[in-house]
């Protein structure tokens, strides 16, 4: 009878456990969350099962809104514009820590080792260094480029070294700041030209791109020689015809880099100009229907997806990348604002503002796969964004 | 001042209050699409919340005291230098005045 009491509890046991373990344990490598701007809240997802499975509000203003990932992917911290930095819990679904860091932000990202998180901000114009784990403030760069006069920061972006580059939009500047010692960041300065409008750095973390807005070309610095200095790239692009009015800044990250080549955005002309990515000389240019905003390549490279700014808003574009050809042209609904590639890309999720719903694509077929109802979305961040330098 | 020239001349106020209001006005379908539009499209740029971003607040304190004439014509034509592009494909005139002057009072929800 004892034995058979003991055999009892023993499998009780291991099926409480299971149970337990079911409920409690599990990983993050599948999902993500997506910014809905209007109403201050995100819905999380898993790209799996292609359904969100959690909604959180109280975030703020989350228009412009982006989303770095802790090292182990279990946190997202969203960086909304009123300067709200928030740390949320992916599994249990709830916000860990909410702070308000500056009046108007525009992005952020995270360090090499995960433990310094770094808001840009526009107001005051700088960018500011938080613990990851507490969010506490451990030190800040002003924008001060000249006595006095803050720009406001964009394009900023982790590179090897727990080092951080970005552009000052009215400075007209790329500095990286090096936070080997979090408390006190050091800090040089490169000329980059007028305007950087965003900026992004390689996926091997060696080059810095800033994109400008004031002048045609592209400013580049090889972190791994700084002391070559910056210098630009695709000059004069627009080959001095007038400029197409642009509705919407173009967004630039490390996914712009695919087949050998970086595939970028113009300013003022509907066209993807494409790079080089050892030279860095124009090798082609890709006429498209609009004012791209996102240009991103896929986790193999072999295409780019292209969304566009007012009023073409409402298509998408695919570029083969080795044939360099348009090859697909979509309608995933009014005003797409974002598109994010699952971890080995074999979908894409779309937002589409106005429908207040993402629609999810076989990269493969270009079909439908789903779609699911999200109020207002912009931002689509999926955790595989961890472990990616220059985010 | 005379009856008779007190009259054309109260005439001439009417007509002038007159015609600031008939600006002032786009259909109740079309203001919907300029509050979205402003909320949603100027608003990347100025912040959904119209507290600024690349682009300058667009609140009543930091419009008060600007001629509205200039901002209409920001609306409309840009403002070279800036990455301010010109709307005058997407907006008339009138509509451009109605939204400077919401902008003003305090924009719509």
């Amino acid at each position: 009878m004892k034995r058979i009491a003991q055999l009892f509890f023993a499998g009780l046991m291991v099926v409480l456990l299971s149970a337990c373990a079911g409920a409690s344990l599990r990983g993050t490598g599948d999902l993500g969350l997506v910014i809905e701007r209007a109403s201050g809240h995100v819905t999380l997802v898993n790209t799996s099962s292609r359904q969100p499975y959690a909604r959180i509000g109280g975030l703020g203003d989350l228009s412009h809104a982006s989303v770095v990932y802790s090292r182990d992917a279990r946190y997202a911290f969203v960086f909304g514009r009123d300067g709200g930095l928030t740390k949320i819990d992916l599994l249990q679904g709830l916000i860990v820590k909410r702070i308000m860091q500056s009046g108007n932000a525009i992005g952020g990202s995270i360090s090499q080792d995960g433990r310094i998180v770094v808001a840009q901000n526009y107001t005051p114009g700088g960018i500011k260094a938080f613990d990851s784990e507490t969010l506490e403030l451990l030190s800040e760069v002003p924008a001060e480029y000249e006595p006095g006069r803050f720009s406001k920061v964009v394009g900023l972006a982790d590179v090897p070294g727990n080092k951080f580059a970005y552009a000052l939009f009215d400075g007209g500047e790329i500095w990286v700041s090096d936070f080997s010692d979090p408390k006190r960041p050091v800090t040089r300065r490169f000329p980059a030209g007028l305007q950087p409008y965003d900026g992004l750095v390689t996926p091997d973390g060696r080059h810095y791109l800033a994109g400008l807005f004031g002048e045609d070309g592209i400013a580049l610095l090889d972190l791994w020689q700084p002391e070559k200095g910056g210098r630009k790239i695709l000059e004069k692009y627009g080959r001095g015809e007038e400029k197409l009015p642009v509705f919407k800044m173009p967004h630039l990250r490390g996914w712009s880099v695919a087949a050998g080549r970086a595939w970028l955005p113009a300013i003022g002309r509907h066209e993807v100009l494409v790079a080089d990515a050892t030279t860095w000389k124009e090798t082609a240019r890709v006429a498209v229907k609009g004012q791209p905003v996102f240009v991103m390549a896929s986790p193999d490279g072999r295409q780019i997806w292209v969304n566009f700014a007012f009023p073409d808003n409402g298509w998408v574009q695919v570029i083969d990348t080795l044939t360099g050809k348009v090859v697909q042209t979509l309608q995933p609904g009014k005003a797409v604002l974002h598109m994010e590639f699952t971890p080995r890309g074999e979908a894409v999720w779309v937002s589409a503002r106005d429908d207040n719903r993402v629609v999810i694509y076989d990269t493969r077929t270009f079909r439908q796969l789903g779609d699911i109802p999200v109020q207002s979305p912009s931002g689509i961040f999926f955790t595989s964004r961890a472990g990616r330098i220059g985010f | 001042m005379s009856s008779s020239a007190f009259l054309p001349a109260l005439l001439a106020i009417l007509l002038d209050g007159l015609a600031t209001a008939a600006w002032a006005e786009p259909p109740a379908a079309r203001q919907k699409e300029l509050i979205h539009l402003v909320r949603q499209d100027c608003g990347s740029c100025h912040g959904l919340t119209l507290q600024g971003g690349l682009g300058p607040a667009l609140l009543p304190a930091t419009l008060a005291g600007k001629p509205v004439e200039g901002l209409v014509a920001t609306i409309m034509g840009g403002r070279t230098g800036t990455p301010m592009p010109p709307w005058h494909r997407f907006l008339a005139e009138d509509e451009a005045q109605w939204i400077v002057d919401k902008l003003m009072a305090g924009f719509p929800e």
